[in-house]
C-alpha cells in the first residue's frame, strides 16, 4: 500500500494563489477530509493530484511514484480514481456503459481486434462485466443499470459516479463533495457506503466535504485550508476546535 | 414499460438482444439479398448507391456521432478513396488488393487529420476540416498527371479475381457485402472498449481522461477508422459514377453527408442508414419543390445547398434525435400498446454543468 505525500504544493491563476504551499500526507487505509470555505482551493488540490492542472511549485508522490512525471490519463493506472464536484458522467450513455468505461484502465484495447470482435473479445467483456456487477451490488444501483444518465435523478448520478470510480479498482479514491446536494437520508447512505468501500475494498479515501456531520463520522483526520493556505491538520475534533479554523471557516471570532 | 428479463450477460454483449430486433434485421437482410429478383436495373442501381451512402454515413457517424468531433471534410475521404482505387486499378492492381490499400491509405490520412483535430474544438475544428477538404479538392484538380485534373478520370470496370462484373446486380452484391461488413464491424466497435472510449470522449473529455483514456489518441483512432470506412464508400461510389471529377467531392457533398447523419439521428448506426434513405429520396423532393416554387427561385443555383442547410437547422432545433428517434418512439408505442404515454420520453430533469474543464 502506498501513501500520498504532497509537499509545498502551489498554483497560481493569473496572480491568484489558489493553492499556496500546502503540505500533507495521507497514510494507506486512512480516510482524510479536506475542509475550507468556498474558493479555499480544495477542488484545485484534487485537480492538481489528477494532473489536470500543472503546479507552479511543489511535489506530489504516491508511493514511489512522482505524480508530476505522469500524464493525466495515466494517473488512474497508479490506482488513483476520483469523482467531480459537479458530477461529470457520460450523459448520453447508459449506467452500464459508464461503469464499463470505469474499467478502462484495466482493459486492453485494440482497434482492429475490437472491430472484428475476435481473440476472446466476448470472454473479456464477460469478465469485466462481472467486476462491474460486483460494484453495482455493493452500491445497490442494479435497478438503473440500463438507464441513460440523462434520465437519472441527482442522487442516482452521485452514486453512479462513485461506482464508476470504484470500477477502476483504485487504492486511493478522491471524492469531491460526495454528499453535496443530498438530503439527510442520502447522506447517511453515503457514510455507510464509504465505510463499505474502506473496509471491504481497503481503499484510502481523500474527500472534500462541507457537511461536518459526515466528516466527523467517517474521517480519521481532517485538513482545513483557507485562501489556499493550510490552517490545521488533526483529528476532526482538534480541527473543529482550532481557533484559526473557527475564525476563518466558521466565521466565529476566536 | 416493457420489461426485458435478462438471464445472462451475453444478452447485453450480443449486437441484437431483443427478439423483435432480431426478426426485423433478419427480414431486412433477406429482402436486401432478394432485391435483384424483383427490382429493375434502375432501382437496383439506386439501391446500391443508397448502400454506398449508408457506408459513408456510418464513417462520418463514427467521428461526429460517436466521438463528437464534427467534420466538414469527409467528402475528401470519398474523393481520396474513389481516386486512389481507380488509379490503382488502372495501373493493374487487382480489386481486392486495391480495396485494402485504399482503405489503409484513407485511414492513414484520417489519422493525420485527427492528429491536428485532436487539439481543436467546435468552430475551429469545423473550419480546419473544411480547409482540409478544400486542399484535397484542389490537389485532385491540379495534379493532372495522376488524376486527369478537371478533365476527369475514367474508372476501370469492376473486376474481382480476374472476373469482370459488368451487370448491375453483381455490383449491387458487392455494395451489399461491404455494407454488411461495415455495419457489423461498427456494431462490434460499439460493444467493445474502443467504441466506449469514443462515446466517453464525446460526452466528457475530462472524465474520460481521469479514467485512463488517452483522449488525443482516441480522437486520432476515431478519425482514422472513420476515414477508412468513408474511403470504402468512395471506392464503391467510383464504380457507380464510372467517371470521376474533383468537383464531385466538394463542400456540397460534405454537407450532404452531415445532413444525412443529423436527419437520420446522431449517435447510432441506424441513424446513418435512415439518413442514407432520406438523402436518396431528396432529389425527388427537390424536383417536387422546383415544380411548386416560382421560376425565379427554383432556377437559382444555390437552391440545393440552401435546402440542405435549412433541413439541418430544422432537425437540430425540432428533432435532435432525428428519424431514428422518431422510429424508436414508434416502436415503443407498438411494444407497449395500449400503455404508451406521451411522457415516456420526457426527461425527468436536466442538470447543467456549471464548471467545465477540457
Ligand atoms: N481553472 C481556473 N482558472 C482560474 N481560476 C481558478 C480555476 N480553478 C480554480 N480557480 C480559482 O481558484 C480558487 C479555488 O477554487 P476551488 O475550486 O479549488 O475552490 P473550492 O475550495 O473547491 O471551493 P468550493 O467549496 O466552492 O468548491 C478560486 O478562487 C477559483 O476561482
Ligand atoms: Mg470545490
Amino acid at each position: 500500500m502506498s501513501s500520498l505525500v504532497v509537499e509545498n504544493l502551489s498554483i497560481e491563476f493569473g496572480g491568484v494563489r489558489a493553492v499556496d504551499g500546502v503540505s500533507f500526507a495521507v497514510e494507506p487505509g486512512e480516510t482524510f477530509a479536506i475542509i475550507g470555505p468556498n474558493g479555499a482551493g480544495k477542488s484545485t488540490i484534487f485537480n492538481l493530484i489528477s494532473r489536470i492542472y500543472e503546479p507552479s511549485n511543489g511535489s506530489i508522490h504516491y508511493g514511489e511514484r512522482n505524480l508530476l512525471d505522469v500524464p493525466p490519463h495515466r494517473v488512474v493506472n497508479l490506482g488513483i480514481a476520483r469523482t467531480f464536484q459537479n458530477i461529470d458522467l457520460f450523459e448520453q450513455a447508459t449506467v452500464l456503459q459508464n461503469l464499463l468505461v470505469g474499467r478502462h484502465s484495466r482493459m486492453s484495447r485494440n482497434l482492429l481486434r475490437d472491430f472484428l470482435f475476435i481473440a476472446g473479445a466476448r470472454a473479456r467483456e464477460r469478465e469485466h462485466r462481472r467486476k462491474v456487477e460486483d460494484i453495482i451490488d455493493l452500491l445497490q444501483i442494479a435497478h438503473y443499470r440500463d438507464q441513460k444518465i440523462s434520465d437519472l435523478s441527482y442522487g442516482a448520478r452521485k452514486n453512479v459516479e462513485l461506482a464508476r470510480a470504484l470500477c477502476a479498482e483504485p487504492t486511493l479514491l478522491l471524492l469531491d463533495e460526495p454528499a453535496s446536494g443530498l438530503n439527510q437520508e442520502e447522506t447517511d447512505d453515503v457514510s455507510f457506503w464509504l465505510d463499505d468501500v474502506k473496509h471491504d475494498l481497503g481503499v484510502t479515501i481523500v474527500m472534500v466535504e462541507h457537511d461536518m456531520g459526515l466528516v466527523g463520522r467517517v474521517a480519521d483526520r481532517v485538513m482545513a485550508i483557507n485562501d489556499g493556505k493550510l490552517l490545521a491538520i488533526g483529528t476532526p475534533d482538534e480541527v473543529r476546535n482550532n481557533p484559526d479554523v473557527q475564525q476563518a471557516y466558521l466565521g466565529i471570532p476566536a | 414499460m416493457q420489461i426485458i428479463f435478462k438471464t445472462s450477460y451475453d444478452q447485453d454483449i450480443n449486437i441484437l438482444s431483443k427478439r423483435g430486433e432480431y426478426i426485423r434485421v433478419t427480414l431486412l437482410i433477406v429482402s436486401m439479398l432478394a432485391a435483384p429478383l424483383f427490382l429493375d436495373v434502375y432501382y437496383l442501381s439506386e439501391l446500391g448507391l443508397l448502400l454506398v451512402y449508408a457506408i459513408a454515413g456510418i464513417g462520418l457517424m463514427i467521428s461526429t456521432g460517436f466521438t463528437g468531433q464534427v467534420s466538414f471534410g469527409h467528402a475528401a475521404f470519398l474523393g481520396i478513396g474513389a481516386y486512389c482505387h481507380s488509379i490503382l486499378m488502372t495501373t493493374g492492381v487487382p480489386f481486392s488488393v486495391s480495396v485494402v490499400l485504399t482503405t489503409l491509405f484513407c485511414g492513414f490520412i484520417g489519422m493525420l487529420l485527427g492528429r491536428s483535430a485532436s487539439r481543436m474544438h467546435g468552430f475551429y475544428l469545423a473550419v480546419a476540416t473544411l480547409a482540409f477538404l478544400i486542399i484535397v479538392e484542389t490537389v485532385i484538380g491540379e495534379w493532372t498527371s495522376l488524376t486527369g485534373g478537371y478533365a476527369g478520370f475514367l474508372v476501370p470496370e469492376l473486376q474481382i479475381f480476374g472476373v469482370y462484373l459488368p451487370e448491375i446486380w453483381q455490383q449491387y452484391y458487392v455494395d451489399l457485402g461491404l455494407t454488411l461488413f461495415v455495419v457489423w464491424g461498427t456494431a462490434n466497435l460499439l460493444r467493445s472498449p474502443t467504441g466506449r472510449a469514443f462515446l466517453a470522449v464525446r460526452d466528457s473529455e475530462l472524465s474520460a481522461r481521469s479514467l485512463g483514456i488517452n483522449v488525443e489518441w482516441v480522437k486520432i483512432q476515431s478519425f482514422g477508422i472513420s476515414a477508412a470506412i468513408t474511403g470504402i464508400a468512395g471506392i464503391l461510389l467510383a464504380h457507380h459514377l464510372a467517371y470521376l471529377s474533383p468537383e464531385t467531392f466538394g463542400v456540397l457533398e460534405s454537407l450532404k453527408l452531415l445532413l444525412m447523419i443529423v436527419v437520420g439521428g446522431l449517435g447510432s448506426i441506424t441513424g446513418a442508414i435512415f439518413g442514407a434513405i432520406f438523402v436518396s429520396l431528396l432529389p425527388v423532393l427537390l424536383s417536387l419543390l422546383r415544380d411548386v416554387l416560382p421560376g425565379a427561385i427554383s432556377q437559382q443555383a444555390g437552391l440545393e445547398p440552401m435546402l440542405f442547410g435549412v433541413i439541418i437547422v430544422l432537425f437540430v432545433v425540432f428533432e435532435p434525435d432525428g428519424i431514428n428517434g422518431r422510429w424508436k418512439k414508434l416502436l415503443h408505442f407498438f411494444e407497449t400498446f395500449p400503455y404508451y404515454r406521451k411522457a415516456s420520453f420526457v426527461r425527468q430533469k436536466r442538470y447543467l454543468k456549471t464548471e467545465r474543464m477540457r
